[in-house]
């Protein structure tokens, strides 16, 4: 299988630590020095807050999430529906229809430009080139209308000068390279001539044709057969390791997460609740939700023995309660945690929580 | 001694495609149901799974009579329901219920919450009239909601409790098997959990037999006690939940197993899997002879002409295919 395209990155990295510029030693000194320089995270994300104004109130899909994404990382954003994951990566992306949606504030710079404040043309220059996304259902993420070359080309004659012939020649290789058979005259057919396995990886084809520092997914799998899960899971790994792109995650598979994840954020009623090391987060979780999540998975659980429930709904976001969005349902929650709004913060090394009860050492 | 509620027995349903606008030539065969045999004992939880295109949503509404049997028999409690009557399903219908897999489609948007339990029992005058609340209120506290609800209408309500909505009308007839189509599938994994637990105590307290059908075989292994497995139309293996989810012997049964994302990273990034290639095949174009031949690992040349037969094949164990007592320990060719 031919290796991607793959764009250089940009900037260029320094090529000797900052610090030697400012110490008073004599340059033969420097070799003895500690040389490194400082990783600038691809992607970082500050207090990003997404609201939804509709007639019933403020939905607060989105409630202040921080977090930095290194380059080539997989990390997961877990939660379940209404827990604002899916808006988070519709929001990278300037997707989010304002309005009624509209970024109240935050930040979220990738490579030095902040896309939630850039021009748009510079958003545009970015969306689809050197940020890409796929979505859930294939069925409906594909033009029905289209031939899949017209839809896998567009990107480079967007975004690259190019001829279409020389487009077309890099579609072909790029649907060979996600796994479809008989590449050449695949690219000339419908989308209803595919199963959704097989548009899924066009998908991933038109996502990854300009060769992207960063991938969003979001539940891309959810929609399709486990054995075909498998596959398409395979293949985001494959790729990802081919071109060292980043990857955000977004499922509520905790599976998935495992199995193809490095770093995991978990998320409920739009705020981060609990950050770390895949590894970590499983074996230790440090979140009264997280550990009620992992209770409730029928696949940890004995057989015989009921389920461990998370009592009660997720909350409304129009109407978020005073304190802990999870306190109503957290079986340890005490007045303290109905009073004070918890901020996410580390307790173990790259391990953070926004539980009041645990950053206290109580639970 | 348990006694079978629901015996089917070679049941085929076959769908003619028609090709053209106008002449409408017959254009071929989708054999969606391509004979199954099952027995549901009275009290059991039988676990059907499969992936897309397999069938099992097809067998669920067969059983049911909502799409005719082309073929074999579909017996509730000694009583046969293909080619019945009117009066013959009318009584039947008392015994046996669906839960379907969409909680938003399933509630008729128009009834409240009590109109829709109440409308079984008027329907088949279980009780007097001055009862009828009574019992409405019964039905929602057996599913966890409070019997103020009844007022409400489907759409006030979130996918977990409608689905109890959906599990309370089933209930209204006090039937002897509920068929659970994916009833947990559309929902949050805290509140299927909610969901599951439900059916698990139903089944305990009112002695209820449930076909549960699903893709999830975590879910399956969870609250069944046999499972059986489609494959294009046929059972390819049938044994006991765990059993066959821990120790699967149809290599289809094996990819599925190695399939699934186990929620643990050190055993999701170090366990061997079993990655199937293509995809599953069209009810419209079977292969020949094994129907997972040309996916299958194992795969030989008898394989393409042999359709297997679902045979014993250790204790409490059927399985579809002619090699599994040389293929059950081994790594894939």
């Amino acid at each position: 299988m031919p290796t991607l395209h793959r764009r250089p990155s940009s900037p260029p990295s320094l090529k000797c630590s900052p610090e030697a510029f400012l110490l008073p030693f004599p340059s033969s000194l420097t070799p003895f020095l500690p040389s490194f320089s400082l990783p600038v995270p691809l992607l970082e994300i500050n207090d990003l807050r997404t609201w939804f104004h509709l007639r019933d109130g403020i939905h607060r899909a989105v409630d202040g999430i921080s977090f930095a994404l290194e380059k080539g990382e997989i990390v997961g954003l877990v939660g379940e529906s209404g827990s604002g994951k899916s808006v988070t990566g519709l929001s990278l992306m300037s997707l989010v229809s304002q309005p009624p949606g509209r970024i109240e504030g935050g930040s979220a710079v990738f490579s030095g430009v902040d896309l939630l404040r850039c021009p748009a043309a510079e958003a545009r220059a970015i969306r689809g080139r050197r940020i890409a996304m796929i979505f859930q259902d294939p069925m409906t993420s594909l033009n029905p209308y289209l031939r899949v070359s017209e839809q896998v080309i567009e990107p480079l004659i967007i975004h690259e000068r190019i001829s279409r012939a020389g487009a077309l020649r890099r579609a072909v290789r790029m649907l060979e390279a996600v796994g479809l058979d008989d590449p050449a005259r695949r690219l000339h057919q419908y989308p209803h001539e595919f199963s959704g396995g097989m548009r899924q990886r066009v998908m991933i084809a038109m996502a990854l044709i300009t060769g992207p520092e960063l991938l969003i997914a979001d539940e891309p799998t959810t929609a399709l057969d486990v054995t075909v899960q498998a596959q398409i899971l395979d293949l985001i790994h494959r790729l990802q390791r081919e071109t060292g792109m980043a990857v955000i995650f977004i499922t509520h598979d905790l599976g998935v997460v495992s199995g193809l994840c490095d770093r995991v954020l978990v998320m409920y009623a739009g705020r981060i609740v609990e950050r770390g090391d895949v590894r970590d987060i499983f074996r230790q979780p440090r979140h009264p939700y997280t550990r009620a999540l992992l209770r409730s998975s029928p696949a940890l659980q004995p057989k015989g023995v009921e389920l461990a429930t998370i009592p009660g709904l997720p909350p409304d976001l129009a109407r978020l309660p005073a304190g802990c969005a999870f306190a109503p349902r957290c079986e340890v929650a005490t007045e303290l945690c109905r009073g004070r709004d918890p901020a996410l913060q580390e307790v173990a090394p790259g391990h953070a929580t926004a539980c009041l009860r645990v950053q206290a050492g109580a639970i | 001694m348990s006694e079978p509620i629901l015996e089917l027995t070679n049941v085929k349903t076959h769908f003619p495609v028609r090709r053209g606008a106008f002449l409408r030539r017959a254009g071929g065969t989708v054999r969606a149901v391509d004979g199954v045999s099952l027995t549901v004992m009275r009290g059991e939880v039988l676990g059907l799974v499969g992936e897309s295109g397999c069938g099992k949503s097809t067998l669920a509404r067969t059983i049911l009579q909502l799409v005719p049997a082309t073929a074999g028999t579909v017996v509730l409690e000694g009583r046969h329901l293909t080619g019945a009557g009117a009066k013959v399903m009318k009584e039947a219908r008392r015994r046996l219920q669906m839960v379907f897999q969409d909680p938003y489609a399933s509630l008729n948007p128009r009834m409240t919450v009590f109109a829709a339990l109440a409308e079984p029992l008027v329907v088949h005058r279980l009780c007097p009239r001055s009862e009828v609340a009574a019992r409405v209120a019964d039905l929602l506290t057996l599913v966890g909601l409070p019997p103020r609800f009844g007022s409400k209408y489907p759409h006030e309500f979130s996918g977990g409790q409608r689905q109890r909505i959906a599990v309370a009308r089933a209930l209204a007839l006090q039937p002897a098997l509920i068929i659970a189509d994916e009833p947990v599938s559309a929902l949050d994994v805290s509140i299927q959990a909610q969901i599951l637990n439900l059916f698990g105590q139903l089944v305990r307290r009112m002695h209820l037999s449930l076909l549960f059908i699903t893709h999830d075989l975590a879910v399956v292994k969870h609250i069944s006690d046999r499972v059986a497995v489609m494959y294009l139309g046929k059972i390819v293996e049938l044994g006991p939940a765990a059993e066959v989810i821990e120790r699967p012997l149809h290599p289809y049964t094996r990819a599925l197993v190695s399939a699934i994302p186990f929620p643990d990273p050190d055993v999701e990034r170090t366990r061997h899997r079993l990655v199937l290639t293509g995809d599953p095949p069209s009810p419209l174009h079977p292969p020949a002879g094994c129907a997972f031949h040309p996916r299958c690992p194992f795969a030989q040349e008898r394989c393409r002409t042999a359709v297997p037969p679902l045979a014993r094949a250790a204790d409490d164990r059927e399985v579809a295919c002619i090699r599994v007592d040389e293929i059950s320990s081994s790594d894939p060719v």
